[in-house]
């Protein structure tokens, strides 16, 4: 079957009496359900799930599995996102019996390894970003944001400064800044690049005050820029009592380079799988750890993991300024243990080359790409870069066609109309896992995009013309959703 | 440096410097000011080779007792369920598992049909319209539920139940107190959420009633009473679901919940020391546009070929920014597809009788601890879990267990301080009853 056919919905494929299970008969007495439970609480309609066999199931997935785009499939330059090599010995670790099957709740004494690998874990974060303490609980990026202003927040209160309430986020951040702000109890409030891309400084001291919780920011930001006065800004919000937040996403820019624990963060989240390889997975899980200096320690989500004297690993749940649990039992740990084995796997001069390659390719392609493209902010980049469509919208090609274009080389598009501050924007980060004959091929294929608004506008206009389906009617799906299949 | 995930070799280093008209990597880094350039190399342990590694932490993962060569009849919101063999392969594609989010739907069908038919199958079984891509767990999912009603209703008070799961329960308050809401417990009597006492804190403030199904003590709340109490007064009704017990359960939809949470974990996940997990999150059509995190669409490209794509994104971070009803980005969709696969090879009659299963084994269980001696204090309709009253420290019944194989149940003793000496068991299909005979024994013989 061609791949290029449309693929039913499992619940299509399903025929009445068939099965993909095997369960053990049951050794016990039956007992019939009206016994056990109360009258009205048994369930007499049965809810319509698929009635396949076990082909039938990998037939379907593996034709599903064909009509997707992962990392191994090919170059993944999505800007912002850091799609690297995912190494597949992270994978075996994850699954291995005394990882992938304990329970959460079991008594400390059994589970001294996993906590012995967090713990580790946690010790490597802590030098990694220069801070303090780093707890592992947060599942996404998104999550250690919030979790993060909660002990921001936390902590201004217990020093009696609940009316800080305002989180300053400049107009190139990241979008779930301002709703992580808002989610934890804050007011958002904007501040403008300047003309080099960067924070500008004169519009940072305007909106500061007694009312600044804290400023989050990104950097390198995500022009891929380094924020170079980081330490003036740094004492803008400190001299008014607020907090310098870390958003980690792009620590692949500055690992062994600069820690934000040095460039005067306060806090830092990390994205684990990003940096440090715990797979994408179509859009999680992620794992996004919490790092703090000093005075934010004691407001850590419970229970914070110790070591004892004795040498042994400890939840310690006794600490009375922390902001509560961010989540059940202990963060996403499977995605935690492919962190932990990608750091064992680079050391300290592996870290130092991933940031050095990353920085590396992304200036070359950036450098290959310039005679083509619009380049708004032209000086070294770290490990993206962003270029603007605006010359190809003059010829009526827009960025989001240029996008569908590189479908039909095979290529997952990079970010595009992000960040918000980029007329036409396209982000792009190659990350340090891809060869220079891949950049190559890439850059190729863009520049013979860029003659093809040229010359052949429409070819790029009706792309893509290789793909499954073609452009898909966002507006129909959002006006009459269809959320669900109904037979 | 050489390292199999480094393809850069030094004549790549020389023309791509050569193309950026510089001569080192040190210059791209000069934007860096000088105090705040680290120098040096990272205090972390050295690189370890493919083999090494793997042997130190197999060593490592050996130090923990596991529930593959351990008998567990632990639960309390993760259980040790049969996973089809399958759900590893199919979760194992890389096309899967190395994609991120579907922003390219051209490229990203797959993914977004195989979560389309998970939001199906979670709406089947919570019997409610529509349910969204996942959620981090079902302690972060319920406490968005909350958070949902107080902007829906406008109202800052949440009735949580005294039975639901405490760490669910900790989760909610941490939300609560970001947006100011005040969470109330709902006292319980006899294992469930105490309905006089319920009616007389539901009042025209209220934002919702949390309650889960089956609770925390394994025992099956009267939703429909619930419901009905919280809806006089115009809040929203919230579950906190097993997925698996919807095989046997009457659907929360039907007993009038607005908003269903839960965790997916029953199906086809791994225990992995309690993450990653799969929340899902369902609601009624009235709150479609309120839902946090992802929804998947059906729509048709420009042939009019039947397609995927995210839809409702008005209501997300990366276009709403400060005013999106979730700050959810990640969340968890490769265990949506696991549990998706796992719902798949169940299908309409393995989930019935998986289901049924727990809860006749539990029921045999239960006998069992009585015909033994033990009081197994709450006696209403459970699913997979009892409550057995111990006359010992249950953490030291379970040293006992452990050295004969078995990872004993919860010590409730832990968290409510009334359930000392009282172990939380739990019982799913794979316990067999010879090993349900020797647990009894062996908590006898360790009393």
């Amino acid at each position: 079957m061609s791949h290029n056919e449309n693929q039913p919905l499992i619940f299509e494929l399903t025929k009445e009496g068939r099965v993909g299970y095997s369960l053990e008969p049951l050794d016990v007495p039956e007992i019939d359900l009206h016994e056990l439970l109360p009258a009205g609480y048994v369930r007499e309609e049965l809810a319509e799930l698929p009635e396949v066999s076990e082909l039938d199931i990998m037939r379907h997935y593996t034709a599903l599995s064909r009509r997707n785009h992962g990392v191994d499939s090919g170059f993944y330059p999505l800007g912002s996102c850091t799609m690297k090599y995912n190494p597949k010995i992270n994978e075996a670790v994850a699954r291995y019996n005394g990882f992938a099957h304990i329970h959460p709740l079991q008594a400390e004494e059994t589970v001294q390894g996993a906590m012995e690998l967090l713990y580790d874990l946690q010790q490597s974060l802590v030098e990694i970003t220069g801070m303090d303490e780093v707890t592992l609980q947060p599942a996404a990026g998104a999550h250690g944001e919030w979790t993060a202003l909660m002990m921001i927040r936390a902590f201004h209160e217990a020093n009696g400064e609940g009316r800080r309430n305002k989180v300053i986020v400049p107009d190139s951040a990241h979008g779930t800044n301002p709703a992580s702000a808002t989610v934890a109890g804050f007011e958002t409030i904007t501040v403008k690049s300047n003309e080099d891309g960067l924070v500008d400084l004169d519009d940072l001291r305007r909106v500061v005050g007694e009312d600044t919780a804290a400023l989050m920011l990104t950097n390198p930001n995500t022009l891929g820029l380094f924020e170079e006065n980081i330490l003036e800004m740094a004492e803008i919000i400190h001299s008014v009592g607020g907090k310098v937040y870390y958003d980690g996403a792009n620590l692949n820019a500055v690992m062994s380079k600069a820690r934000p624990g040095d460039m005067g963060f306060d806090c830092v989240h990390l994205n684990l799988h990003k940096t440090f390889t715990g797979p994408h997975g179509g859009g999680g899980p992620g794992s996004g750890p919490v790092g703090v200096k000093a005075d934010l320690i004691p407001f850590l989500p419970k229970p914070v993991l110790v070591k004892t004297e004795e040498g042994n690993f400890h939840f310690d749940y006794n600490r009375p300024q922390a902001i509560g649990r961010v989540k059940p039992y202990y963060g996403n740990f499977g995605i935690n243990v492919r962190a932990y084995t990608y750091i064992r796997s680079m050391g300290p001069d592996g870290l130092k080359a991933v940031t050095e390659y990353a920085v590396l390719n992304a200036n070359y392609m950036m450098r290959r790409l310039e005679p083509y493209f619009d380049l708004p902010y032209n000086r070294h980049c770290k490990h993206e870069f962003v270029l603007s469509g605006r010359r190809q919208k003059k010829l009526g090609v827009r960025t989001l066609d240029i996008a569908k274009r590189l479908l039909d080389f095979g290529y997952h598009p990079p970010t595009v109309y992000f960040p918000l501050n980029v007329e036409e924007g396209i982000m792009i980060e190659p990350t340090e896992t891809e060869s220079k004959e891949t950049l190559d091929a890439f850059c190729d294929a863009m520049i013979q995009i860029a003659k093809e608004a040229e010359e052949n506008p429409e070819l790029v206009q009706e792309a893509p013309h290789t793909t499954v389906v073609s452009r898909l009617d966002e507006t129909r799906a959002a006006r009459n959703p269809v959320l669900r299949y109904t037979k | 440096m050489k390292h199999r995930y480094l393809p850069m070799t030094e004549q790549d280093q020389k023309e791509m410097l050569e193309t950026i008209s510089i001569s080192s990597i040190d210059e791209l880094f000069s934007d860096i000011p000088e105090k705040v350039r680290f120098k040096g190399l990272y205090n972390i342990k050295e690189a370890k080779s493919e083999s090494a590694l793997a042997k130190e932490l197999t060593a490592l993962a050996a130090k923990n007792a596991d529930t593959v060569n351990n008998v567990s009849f632990l639960g309390a919101g993760v259980y040790n369920h049969y996973k089809p063999v399958i759900v590893d392969h199919v979760i194992s594609r890389s096309e899967f598992y190395t994609a991120y989010t579907p922003y390219q739907p051209e490229i990203s069908q797959g993914e977004l049909q195989a979560i389309f038919e998970f939001q199906t199958m979670i709406a089947e079984l919570t019997g409610m319209d529509l349910a969204n891509s996942s959620m981090y767990d079902g302690g972060t999912a319920l406490a968005e539920a909350g958070m949902l009603a107080a902007g829906h209703t406008k109202r800052k008070k949440l009735l949580v139940s005294g039975a639901i799961h405490p760490e669910y329960k900790d989760v909610v308050i941490t939300y609560a107190d970001g947006q100011s809401i005040e969470v109330i417990s709902v006292p319980t009597k006899d294992g469930v959420t105490h309905i006089d006492s319920l009616r007389g804190l539901v009042d025209d403030q209220t934002a919702a009633v949390i309650v889960q199904y089956p609770n925390f003590f394994g025992q099956i709340e009267d939703l429909k009473a619930i419901g009905e109490i919280v809806h006089e007064q115009k809040g929203l009704f919230i579950v906190s679901a097993n997925p698996l017990a919807l095989g046997v359960l009457t659907p929360p939809g039907k007993l009038g919940a607005d908003i269903v949470a839960g965790d997916a974990q029953p199906f086809g996940i791994a225990e992995a020391f309690g993450g990653p997990h799969c929340g899902f999150f369902a609601v009624t059509t009235k709150l479609m546009r309120k839902v946090p995190g992802r929804l998947i669409g059906e729509t048709v490209d420009e042939q009019g070929r039947r397609g995927y794509v995210l839809t409702l994104q008005a209501r997300e971070q990366h276009i709403r920014r400060d005013k999106a009803t979730s700050n959810i980005c990640s969340n968890q969709a490769l265990l949506a597809l696991a549990a998706a696969v796992a719902m798949t090879a169940l299908g309409k009659q393995g989930v019935r009788e998986m289901a049924k299963q727990n809860i006749v084994k539990t029921r045999y269980a239960k006998n069992a601890f009585e015909a033994a001696g033990f009081t197994v204090v709450f006696q209403g309709a459970h699913f997979n879990e009892i409550v057995v009253k111990t006359n010992k420290s249950v953490t030291e019944i379970n040293k006992g267990l452990l050295a004969k194989g078995i990872i004993g149940g919860f010590d409730l003793g832990r968290v409510y301080p009334e359930l000392e000496n009282h172990a939380l068991i739990a019982v799913t299909e794979l316990r067999t009853k010879e090993e349900i005979d020797a647990l009894v024994a062996e908590m006898g013989a360790l009393q």
